[in-house]
């Protein structure tokens, strides 16, 4: 399957047991496997929670909320059943992370929600894979299966009393679902429709009770976190910023790949040494640094510690760890065109602002870079952009019109050169896309 | 009669017991009864709408929200292209182009033969070994349009 790299500076935790069979049990037990959670088990849930707010973990699905503080949220005394989901939606382009988690080390992510079900007090998680992975969901099924074999897994986990189960579920395509509310909605059987919050998961989740909702790559942390501690976690990355995680390289460097480093890793050395610099001897000229959704970043600004807080301060997000490099052939209207009709195809329909603003900017952009574009669209992409932008029944309309906005704002004069009915510059023989109407 | 399998059917009624829900299992039901039958024809939606306790209905408005699910027949073969941002920097336009000339058929089509039906699809998760295809469920990456035709080869000849 997907091929694995390596470099020097990569500080392997997550991915320490990629390519060494750890999806068997037996080998996955020699790799310290189920020690951590055996561990939580002696030490207790305010111990848990503890070391998980000490690791400054934050969640890797895309938004960065701090994983110990989310699970505190959780209420003690419920009267419904408490659940732990994991995400395994993967579907941010740029993000092929959790993928490699669940493939070498599913183990390691069915031990992070035991852990989490044993900080929260809740007797069944659920680990929901994409459709698409259905390998995956094949590997996933065999380890939680090899669990409840040996006892892991069921009444009486590790003869300590507690009783626990852990399933699998899978989807069957959409985006949309990997956004939290609406993925409970395709785990209850239904669309992939989002919930209006308050209230929020850990108060109100699947089937009416509290629930934990974490990604894939951030569940697979835990176990590290717990056996090496929290504090020893928090140090591998920057202030507020624990740890480390896989990055995603993709786009025009010379070795694309899924690498693990530390928090607050520089993006310029990670785009130069660690990916190879940009192949066929180009130049940099954009940076997407963390999934499809966030704000892009042009050659000059990139020379940034890779962790949350700092993205923020220079006007974008670390997101979901994908970082999508351009180099200085590529036509930004047309990548600016392909993101947008992914969200445009991928909103859920649900909600006005996002259906019709999505649909909006995807028509312009597609006459817009055939070479039918007028001085004003430029200005109306960015007002549709503008007004999508937090009045959206969930986060899709802000991941929309985040990459909108940031590519005129930083690229305004590429949009200006394919103005007045002149094709794509990038192109030789004008616009590979559909043509639509020259508006007057 | 079942339009699925006896194994399915079991497989499914065991595994709904791990929900609090009847319905809970549905979207996984879909996609593996499509995987058994090739796709969600009416007889199929009647079973699995008696199986979840829903209507008709309610079983169609679920198939028509996720990508994956289709009440058409495609290919034996089902050939997947993404063209997403990270492979469309690695040339999966050509790509895609090359497959819609190679098998004679455009986005959503299907061969004559009904050995092959294609599909622009977002991204898969293989952003890093980009440009990718996934035929059926078998991933295809770090794709040339040469390799391309290795691939369906290698699937025509099976
Ligand atoms: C449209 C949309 C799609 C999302 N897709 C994913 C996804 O595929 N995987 C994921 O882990 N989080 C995804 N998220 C974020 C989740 O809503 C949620 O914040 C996350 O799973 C929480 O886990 P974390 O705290 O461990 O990051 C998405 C959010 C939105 C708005
Ligand atoms: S963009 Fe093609 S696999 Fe992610």
């Amino acid at each position: 399957m997907a091929d694995l790299v390596s470099h020097p500076d990569e500080v392997k935790v997550v991915s320490q047991r990629f390519g060494k069979g750890a999806a068997a049990m037996d080998r996955y037990l020699e790799l310290d496997g189920y020690k951590a959670v055996q561990k939580a088990l002696a030490s207790g849930p305010e111990w848990i929670i503890n070391e998980m707010k000490a690791s400054n973990l934050r969640g890797r699905g895309g938004a960065g909320f701090p994983t110990g503080m989310k699970w505190s949220f959780v209420p003690k005394e419920s009267a419904k059943p408490k659940y732990v989901l994991c995400n395994g939606d993967e579907s941010e382009p740029g993000t092929c992370k959790d993928r490699l988690i669940l493939e070498h080390d599913p183990h390691a992510v069915i031990e992070g929600v035991m852990i989490a079900a044993l900080a929260v007090g809740a007797k069944t998680g659920f680990i929901y894979i994409r459709g698409e992975y259905r390998y995956l969901v094949d590997i996933m099924r065999k380890a939680i299966a090899e669990a409840y074999a040996r006892g892991f897994l069921g009444k009486n986990i590790f003869g300590s009393g507690v009783d626990l189960d852990v399933r699998w579920h899978t989807g069957a395509g959409a985006y949309e679902v990997g956004e939290e509310s609406a993925l409970m909605e395709s785990l209850e059987g239904k669309r992939g429709i989002p919930r209006i919050r308050p209230p929020f998961p850990a108060v109100v989740g699947l089937w009416g009770g509290p629930t934990v909702i974490n990604n894939v790559e951030t569940l697979a942390s835990v176990p590290h976190v717990i056996l090496g501690g929290g504090e020893w976690y928090a140090k591998l990355g920057t202030p507020k910023n624990g740890g480390t995680r896989l990055f995603c390289l993709s786009g025009h460097v010379q070795k694309p790949g899924v690498y693990e480093l530390p928090l607050g890793y520089n993006l310029r050395k990670m785009i130069d040494d660690v990916g190879g610099g940009i192949w066929k001897g180009h130049k940099l000229k954009a940076v997407v640094p963390g999934g499809s959704s966030v704000p892009i970043l042009k050659a000059d600004e990139i020379d940034l510690a890779m962790d949350f807080d700092t993205l923020m301060k220079a006007g974008t997000f670390l997101g979901s760890g994908g970082v999508i490099v351009l180099d200085d052939h590529t036509c930004i209207v047309k990548f600016c065109l392909r993101t947008t009709k992914f969200y445009q195809h991928e909103s859920c329909g649900w909600c006005i602002p996002c259906r019709e603003g999505t649909d909006w900017m995807k028509k312009t952009l597609v006459r817009f870079h055939a070479g039918g574009g007028i001085k004003r669209d430029i200005d109306n992409l960015n007002y549709l952009a503008e007004n999508m932008l937090g009045r959206t029944f969930c986060p899709l309309g802000d991941a929309a019109a985040m990459p909108v906005i940031g590519m005129i704002k930083k690229f305004r004069e590429e949009f200006e050169a394919h103005l007045e009915g002149r094709p794509c510059p990038f192109e030789e023989h004008g616009a590979a896309v559909e043509q639509l109407p020259v508006l007057a | 009669m079942i339009p699925v399998s006896e194994q399915l059917d079991h497989f499914f009624t065991e595994k709904m017991k791990e929900y609090p829900t009847q319905r809970s299992f549905l979207v996984p039901m879909l996609l593996y009864a499509q995987d058994e039958l090739g796709c969600l024809s009416n007889q199929a939606v009647e079973y699995i709408a008696g199986k979840a306790g829903l209507s008709q209905l309610e079983v169609r408005n679920v198939i028509s929200y996720y990508s994956m699910l289709t009440t058409k027949p495609r290919g034996r073969f089902h050939v997947q292209v993404c063209t997403n941002i990270c492979c469309q920097l690695r040339g999966a336009e050509d790509l895609f182009e090359h497959c819609k000339q190679r098998l004679g058929i455009g986005h959503k089509g299907v061969t004559s033969d009904e050995q092959f039906s294609l599909e622009e699809v977002e991204c898969i998760g293989a952003c890093s070994w980009a440009p990718a295809a996934q035929v059926n469920y078998d991933f295809h990456e770090n794709l040339t349009p040469e390799k391309m035709d290795q691939v369906l080869d290698e699937y025509r000849s099976r």
